[in-house]
């Protein structure tokens, strides 16, 4: 059931004096953890934790054709799956629309940011390149799936290493690693979201606040600088909300980016 | 009489080390997570609940509905997400497997779904999934019977051995690799089996007895997962 | 087997021809054995097992809580979150209601408790004839395992009392695992949700109506 009007005028009653009922303030984010790892015959994986939100994402290679345009870089593609396990509101068949949105955001995200160096993965300028392949799946969703997905992509991207290649067969030896690590740059994109609820702007809602979201902002940073941002669903925002938005991103990137690294030491 | 050596060092009715645990899903009715060694099942259920659309309805009894499917990192060629014919064959054979231990009959025209998932595959998927579903299916309060456990007896060349793992899937001496996965209730009945490969019917007949050897330890650390839920705080 | 034991499925809960299957358990032979995942409680010889899991079964005289999802001619379709539909008629409103003024007593998206006076082949039949039934104004809806609601309310109801003396909130809890909670400060209301959840979490620990009289003392300074 979704949250009930009498719940969301509450939530919107309590924003209003800036407090959450879980006594988060409005830019904070709930208990992040992060395993890598967790599945060992993907080339990368991690399990990130965002409150009861939980997703898996898994790295996986293989060597294909390069496209048309970029003939000496390696391809990058990201797919999303919503588990129907994970909320009791999806039903098996095709996937929701927030599932292809949420793979084409956190594929710009990765893309725009350079993260992955793509002409690092060229084996054959013209012939063959890596292709590596992002897969996220939700296991709960409790709020907030795009954010702990981005998490997990970069989490899984940095504990990826690429696979043996056999250059005279032209075959990928699945399931045998060499030491190298999938080449990425130094700075984590991060997508982060802002929600508006009444005029009040949060991040990291739980599902309860989640249904009573307005409008909402997802921003990629990169070092600061901003590679992608999409707004979705359909209520206004004014430029003074707006700035308000890039600035709270701007204050968290950080602290995500260094709960990230500590993961994977 | 040499001991037959296995690529992993097991006895040859030895099961490799079991992982079982309740309620890793929080939004679903029930869930657990079942593995054998590197071979991990995530199952979650939902329901007695209405069976959308009205058409698949049983109006006399409840249904049970099983899916199955496979993480696309979970094995080390990449499987394209989305289901497969396997996919659509282990649902329906993981659903024939948990049939006759589930008391629905009273939940006309509603649904008891159960979604399989597999994190990481080192053969014997189908097993981990029947036998984290059934606790998934306690752990939601079905009424139930008992519990089914499930285990993949082989046959390498000519040695029985208890629960396969892939290397031993792509068994290449002799004659070869036979598959045969093996679920069972509490009381012996047979409610799966399957099989792959070359075997007597006498062999096949110790192979189920050396699957029923097998159950007690699966069904120990079931059953001691459904129970792990004492006062945590 | 003694009493607050966990079983599950196919364990056999107790052994002898005098014993008595109750709800939860099944008679094999000689056997009682339990077919649901729960606690085992046993009196003059009846053996039941009281679920720890399941979706909420509707019994007649339930006090419920549900949201409208539609309005007819006659009267407002309520989501209870059952397999079943829920139907409240509008001769089931102690006030007479004009059939044109249907969405002015209730509209699509208000919040409702209500009692279940018939259960049949159409589904439940609900009705607000009865004291502190009606359509809810102000508070916040929370949502827990049904199968914990016998623990909330308490002993004759001894649990929920402790926690509206001690939050200042009216509570009302729906069969259906829904519960409401009004109080005149935001605060209060948090902390009976804290509360409720606390005790839905350690449902299966004995003496914990004693334990949440200490569990109030030490929460209530904390900040909400």
């Amino acid at each position: 059931m979704i949250t009930s009007d009498l719940t969301a005028q509450r939530i919107r009653e309590y924003l209003s004096k800036g407090k959450r009922f879980d006594n988060r303030n409005s830019e904070e984010l709930r208990e992040l953890v992060i395993e890598t790892g967790v599945s060992k015959n993907a080339e990368g994986s991690a399990r990130v934790k965002l409150g009861k939100t939980e997703v898996l994402v898994g790295i996986k290679l293989d060597v294909s054709a390069p496209y048309a345009d970029s003939r000496d870089k390696g391809n990058l593609m990201v797919t999303a799956e919503f588990l129907t396990m994970s909320s009791p509101r999806l039903d098996l068949g095709p996937q929701p629309f927030e599932s292809l949105e949420l793979a084409r955001v956190i594929d710009r995200g990765i893309r725009e940011s350079h993260f992955i160096e793509l002409d690092k993965l060229c084996i054959k300028e013209g012939e063959k390149v890596w292709t590596v392949m992002i897969d996220i799946y939700t296991v709960n969703d409790d709020g907030n799936l795009l954010d702990a997905a981005g998490i997990g992509a970069v989490a899984a991207l940095m504990n990826a290493r690429v696979p043996k290649y056999n250059e005279e067969t032209g075959k990928t030896l699945f399931g045998e690693w060499t030491d190298n690590k999938v080449p990425l740059t130094k700075d984590l994109p991060i997508s982060l979201t802002i929600h508006k609820i009444g005029n009040s702007l949060i991040m990291d809602p739980t599902k309860e606040e989640e249904d009573i979201s307005e409008t909402r902002v997802t921003v990629c940073t990169s070092n600061g600088t901003i590679c992608s941002m999409q707004k979705g669903n359909s209520k206004e925002l004014t430029i003074e909300e707006f700035n308000k938005v890039l600035d709270l991103v701007e204050k968290t990137e950080k602290e995500i980016v260094k709960k990230i690294e500590g993961s994977l030491k | 009489m040499s001991e037959f050596k296995r690529p992993d060092g097991r006895k040859v009715n030895e099961l490799r080390k079991i992982t079982a645990k309740v309620g890793v899903v929080p939004n679903a009715d029930g869930s657990a997570i079942f593995g054998f060694g590197d071979t991990i099942a995530i199952a979650a259920v939902y329901g007695p609940k209405k069976m959308h659309p009205q058409h698949s309805q049983n109006p006399e009894k409840g249904t049970l509905r099983c899916t199955y499917n496979m993480m696309s990192f979970s094995v080390t060629e990449r499987i394209r997400p989305g289901p497969s014919r396997r996919s659509q064959e282990i649902s329906k054979i993981t659903e024939w497997a948990l049939q006759p231990i589930v008391m629905i009959d009273e939940f006309a025209g509603q649904v008891v779904d159960v979604h399989i998932n597999v994190l990481q595959a080192n053969a014997s998927t189908r097993c981990a999934g029947i036998n984290a579903a059934a606790m998934a299916l306690a752990h939601a309060g079905i009424p139930m019977k008992g519990l089914v456990s499930s285990v993949s007896i082989g046959k390498l060349d000519k040695q029985l051995v208890t629960d396969l793992i892939k290397a031993e899937e792509d068994w290449e001496e002799g004659e070869g690799p036979t598959d045969i996965p093996i679920t069972m209730t509490e009381d012996g009945k047979i409610t799966h089996i399957q099989l792959d490969g070359k075997i007597t019917p006498a062999q096949l007949k110790e192979a189920v007895l050396l699957a029923k050897e097998a159950y007690p330890q699966i069904h120990e650390a079931q059953s001691k997962a459904l129970k792990d839920v004492g006062e945590e705080k | 087997m003694t009493d607050r034991t966990i079983v599950i499925p196919g364990e056999v809960v107790f052994k002898g021809d005098n014993y008595l299957p109750g709800e939860g358990t099944e008679k094999r032979g000689d056997e009682v054995v339990a077919i649901r995942y729960g606690l085992v409680e046993e009196s003059n010889k009846l053996v039941k097992v009281i679920p720890l899991s399941g979706v909420y079964q509707p019994r007649r005289g339930n006090v419920v809580i549900g949201k409208v999802e539609n309005v007819t001619f006659n009267g407002w379709v309520i989501d209870l979150n059952t397999a079943d539909g829920a139907f409240l008629s509008l001769m089931e409103v102690p006030r007479y209601v004009n059939k044109d003024d249907l969405k002015e007593v209730m509209d699509i998206g208000d919040t409702v408790v209500a009692k279940i006076y018939s259960i049949n082949k159409r589904g439940i039949d609900l009705t607000l004839q009865s004291n502190g039934l009606g359509k809810l104004d102000k508070g916040i809806i929370i949502e827990i395992n049904p199968n914990k609601v016998p623990r909330v309310i308490g002993k004759e109801g001894s649990m929920i009392s402790l926690i509206k003396n001690e939050t200042r909130c009216k509570i009302t809890v729906g069969q259906n695992g829904f519960i409401w909670i009004n109080g005149d400060k935001i605060e209060d209301e948090l902390f009976a949700k804290k509360a409720i959840l606390y005790i839905a979490e350690n449902s299966m620990s004995s003496g914990l109506t004693d334990e949440m009289t200490g569990w109030f003392e030490k929460n209530r300074g904390i900040a909400q």
